[in-house]
């Protein structure tokens, strides 16, 4: 057998052919949450339905119910027919259901694990899973150390075969500060080697922010203009109208700024503020990712270029809600902000000067994440002064989600014999100009798993350098007393609009 | 909405679109290519301009209908146009032309292509020789042609080949390539050995197997042997030899395929015949010339006929009873999405060879 072995019928020419992952199988933990029956289940069902999956896949369930391998598959089943996208087809399901096996137990017993273990082993042998297995952890990242133990113990963690894999699956939360991610990223590489750690961050996964790379690299247009001669300054939006009633156990203490600012929107803004990778090779992508993060840091002082809140009671959208202390769950007391706000600076030559906001926060006016990019006016304007009044600063703006696509404002002349300029936007919608229905970004994460294709997953040295970034903030949060309120279904508390308007600047109404 | 241009211009229907587009809002707003279908006017339009509506919803575009009627009429121009739910994700607009006007029909195209969006033309039935040629052809950077549809499938697939030029392409390519995808991953894994012979079954009328033996020949640069199949439909089986035994993939009854590699068991795999719509929305995924399809036709005439006819068993090799069959889920998902509804007719049992014109029992 020669490693160099070239496949006489793949052409990379050959844009017809699929990549479909090889033989493998997922284990899931945490198998009866939230996350793995709305998303997990669901982009499975999509992957097979879409004929990505190898033949034989194989879907373990660990959890703590007690289930046999029947019961797993109804609830799976329910989960696909409620959430997957594409359309339910019998054939389908019936084929890849022959693959589901459940596993009872808790972390701490040992039995459980070997009879895991057995399962993954009956299952090679069965469906030809060929040793090649990957692990989700889906649960709080408490239970890691143990659950890693365990799979290092029963023997799960190590490929008995040079060809074969193991790999492994986390979620966000990474840590809670940068000594804690160092802690969690020794329990993992204690026992998985770096490069079969796969961290989910879904918004790598969506189409969107991998269409912010084809736009600025494949482009003539932007690259010219994505610098500090032309940027005024970035703002990145991350805004949800939900609150957080039911997650307490998980969000107290936690609050907006780790949950979402730490993973989401400092990748959005390595994406944004990156210099050109060599390639779109994994590690030449991580490379600048890695250089622009290392040279990202807090513009100061934190009183004045931060802020955050907590959302009031009130009505929004045509219903009562309640405040974020009124939830069940919540400490009377809790500093827990669910509105934050930042200013960065990364110090490149690139960008010196231009400062990035950042922005997120649960009960705002609608559920929106955009990138906007906005330029400095024109050096000088050549109409009179009134003509011009209502003219802004021009935008690029990437819609995130949801009503994926690009925004590009700019000043154009009001019909009439006066001349008059205002804003205008144009507007390109990725609905209107591709697919009804994309991949969901779990799809594609899930499918590079399978394939060991790293390039979506940030690594180790990603996640602490953006704990640097923050830890500052969080230091100062700490001492600084309680958030500010802010009713619900408004664009957050006062304090953040002080915090550009002191600058002279204002944040865009997404 | 339905919007009836009897005896007309193309300007009229031009200005027709914008007029629609101020009214609507959206409509016509980022189309990304123009698909030009040619065809005669007849009950079949109807077949090709459904399909062509099912892919814009992956590729939103303005499908323009050439439909060619009685050219002994006097000329004359109907343009129908059809937009928001009788339209899928595009716009349609329909030109049929009668009398001198019908073999002018790039005249008429010309004015109302998009800008600067490319433009595809789809030939569902009888093509030109030289698509590339053809007056609609040459507006276009992809030409689409369907060997299967035509009335001498196998003389179509030769004409094809003498005439080859960049961005020509045939549905009876396109119907091929779940069996190559097949193909290929099961050559992905060990043992990696060389190819040392290699056999495609078919029926005597079928182009895609055709395409198939000469895609191996071109690719494992081996002389590939093409057997007629008495019995079965479409392509029927493919047996790749190597040193530890063979490669077979196995398809006697048109739906479900068998893939057997010592060693491994064996795994069913759904290769049912892709309807029109879902090849459709394949070549309008990529509009750059087809280097693969040059080099399969190139590899036709690698082709070794062999002169008997092959019956195959209707029964797949039954796995033994140890090794339980892995399961179709895998290759059956590949078609359950694409195949809706219309999958269970295209795939019932094999019609007369005077009825294979029809799009819809494409051979694959």
């Amino acid at each position: 057998m020669t490693r160099s072995w070239a496949n006489p019928l793949r052409d990379e020419r050959d844009k017809r052919l699929p990549r479909i992952a090889g033989p493998c199988g997922l284990v899931i933990f945490g198998v009866t949450g939230d996350l793995s029956r709305k998303k997990l289940m669901p982009a499975i069902y999509d992957l097979a339905n879409r004929g990505l999956l190898p033949p034989g896949f194989s879907l373990v369930g660990f959890a703590r119910r007690e289930w046999e391998d029947q019961d797993f598959g109804q609830v799976v089943y329910e989960a696909v027919k409620q959430h997957a996208r594409t359309p339910f087809r019998e054939q389908v399901w019936d084929r890849l259901a022959e693959g589901f096996r459940f596993v009872q137990g808790t972390f701490d017993d040992d039995t459980a694990f070997d009879k895991l273990a057995e399962t993954v082993a009956e299952l090679d042998e069965l469906r030809g899973t060929s040793g090649n297995h990957a692990f989700y952890l889906s649960i709080p990242p408490g239970a890691f150390p143990v659950v890693t133990q365990q799979l290092a113990r029963s023997g799960l963690a190590k490929p008995t075969h040079p060809d074969q894999w193991r790999r492994v699956v986390i979620e966000k939360p990474f840590g809670h500060d940068l000594a804690s991610a160092r802690q969690l990223n020794k329990v993992l590489n204690d026992v998985f080697p770096e490069d079969s750690v796969f961290r989910i961050d879904h918004y790598l996964g969506k189409e969107t922010v991998q269409n912010l790379l084809a736009l600025r690299f494949a482009n003539q247009l932007f690259e010219p203009i994505w610098n500090a001669n032309y940027v005024d300054h970035v703002q990145i939006t991350m805004a949800e109208d939900i609150g957080l009633g039911g997650r307490a156990g998980y969000y107290d203490g936690i609050g907006a700024a780790r949950d979402v600012i730490q993973n989401h929107l400092l990748q959005l803004l390595a994406l944004t503020a990156m210099e050109e990778p060599v390639s779109f090779r994994p590690k030449a992508l991580r490379t600048e990712k890695i250089k622009v993060l290392e040279a990202t840091k807090v513009i100061g002082p934190c009183a004045e270029t931060t802020a955050r809140g907590q959302y009031l009671g009130g009505w929004q959208g045509g219903q009562k809600v309640p405040g974020l202390l009124e939830e069940a769950g919540f400490d009377k007391n809790s500093t827990t902000e669910t509105y934050a706000a930042i200013t960065l600076e990364v110090n490149t030559r690139r960008w010196a000067g231009v400062p990035f906001f950042l922005r997120t926060g649960k009960r705002l006016g609608r559920r929106v994440t955009e990138i906007a990019v906005v330029f400095k006016r024109a050096p000088h304007l050549p109409f009179d002064d009134t003509a011009t009044e209502e003219l802004g600063q021009n935008a690029l703006v990437v819609r995130v989600q949801p009503d994926e696509g690009v925004t590009l404002r700019f000043g154009s002349k009001v019909p009439g014999n006066q001349m008059e300029v205002r804003d205008v936007s144009m507007d390109f919608s990725y609905g209107h100009a591709f697919t009804e229905s994309s991949p969901e970004a779990y799809e594609r994460l899930l499918l590079d798993v399978l394939l060991g294709e790293p390039s979506l997953f940030p690594v180790n040295e990603e996640v602490e350098l953006s704990w640097e970034i923050l830890d500052p903030v969080l230091k100062h949060w700490q001492t600084a007393g309680k958030p500010e309120g802010y009713p619900a279904g408004t664009w957050g508390p006062e304090a953040a609009d002080k915090m550009l308007s002191r600058t002279g600047r204002h944040w865009r109404r997404p | 909405m339905i919007i009836d241009l009897p005896s007309t211009t193309t300007s009229q229907v031009n200005s027709k679109l914008v007029h629609l587009r101020e009214q609507g809002g959206a409509t016509a707003l980022g189309r990304v290519l123009t698909l030009v279908i040619v065809t005669d006017d007849g009950a079949k339009t109807e077949d090709a301009i459904d399909a062509a509506n099912d892919a814009s919803r992956e590729h939103p575009c303005r499908v323009i209908v050439v439909a060619r009627g009685a050219r002994k009429a006097a000329a004359r121009l109907d343009a129908q146009i059809r937009v928001g739910g009788d339209a899928g994700a595009s716009e349609v607009v329909v030109l049929r032309l009668y009398g001198p006007l019908a073999d002018e029909g790039a005249s008429c195209v010309i004015p109302l292509l998009l800008p600067d969006a490319p433009v595809v033309a789809w030939w569902p039935f009888e093509a030109p020789a030289k698509p590339a040629d053809d007056p609609i052809g040459r507006l276009a950077q992809r030409r689409i042609t369907d060997s299967a549809a035509e009335r001498n499938p196998i003389k179509a697939l030769e004409v094809r080949q003498k005439h080859y030029a960049a961005g020509d392409t045939d549905l009876a390519w396109t119907r091929l390539t779940l069996w190559r995808a097949v193909l290929a991953a099961s050559l992905d894994l060990p043992p990696y050995e060389k190819i040392t012979d290699a056999t495609v079954t078919g029926e005597g009328d079928s182009p895609s197997t055709d395409l198939l033996a000469g895609w191996l020949a071109a690719r494992l640069k081996i002389p590939v042997r093409r057997a007629k199949a008495v019995n079965g439909q479409g392509i029927i089986s493919v047996v790749l030899e190597r040193k530890s035994g063979p490669v077979e993939l196995l398809r006697p009854d048109g739906k479900v395929g068998t893939l057997t590699q010592p060693g491994q068991p064996a795994r069913r795999v759904a290769l049912q015949r892709r309807a029109n719509r879902d090849c459709l929305a394949e070549e309008l995924r990529r509009l750059d010339p087809d280097e693969p399809f040059e080099e399969t036709l190139k590899g036709l005439t690698k082709i070794v006929r062999g002169r008997t006819p092959v019956k195959t068993p209707t029964k797949a090799p039954a796995a033994p009873d140890d090794t339980p069959v892995v399961s179709a889920a895998e290759a059956e998902a590949v078609l359950s999405k694409k195949d809706g509804p219309k999958a269970k007719t295209a795939a019932t049992a094999k019609k007369p060879r005077a009825t294979s014109r029809q799009p819809a029992k494409g051979k694959s």
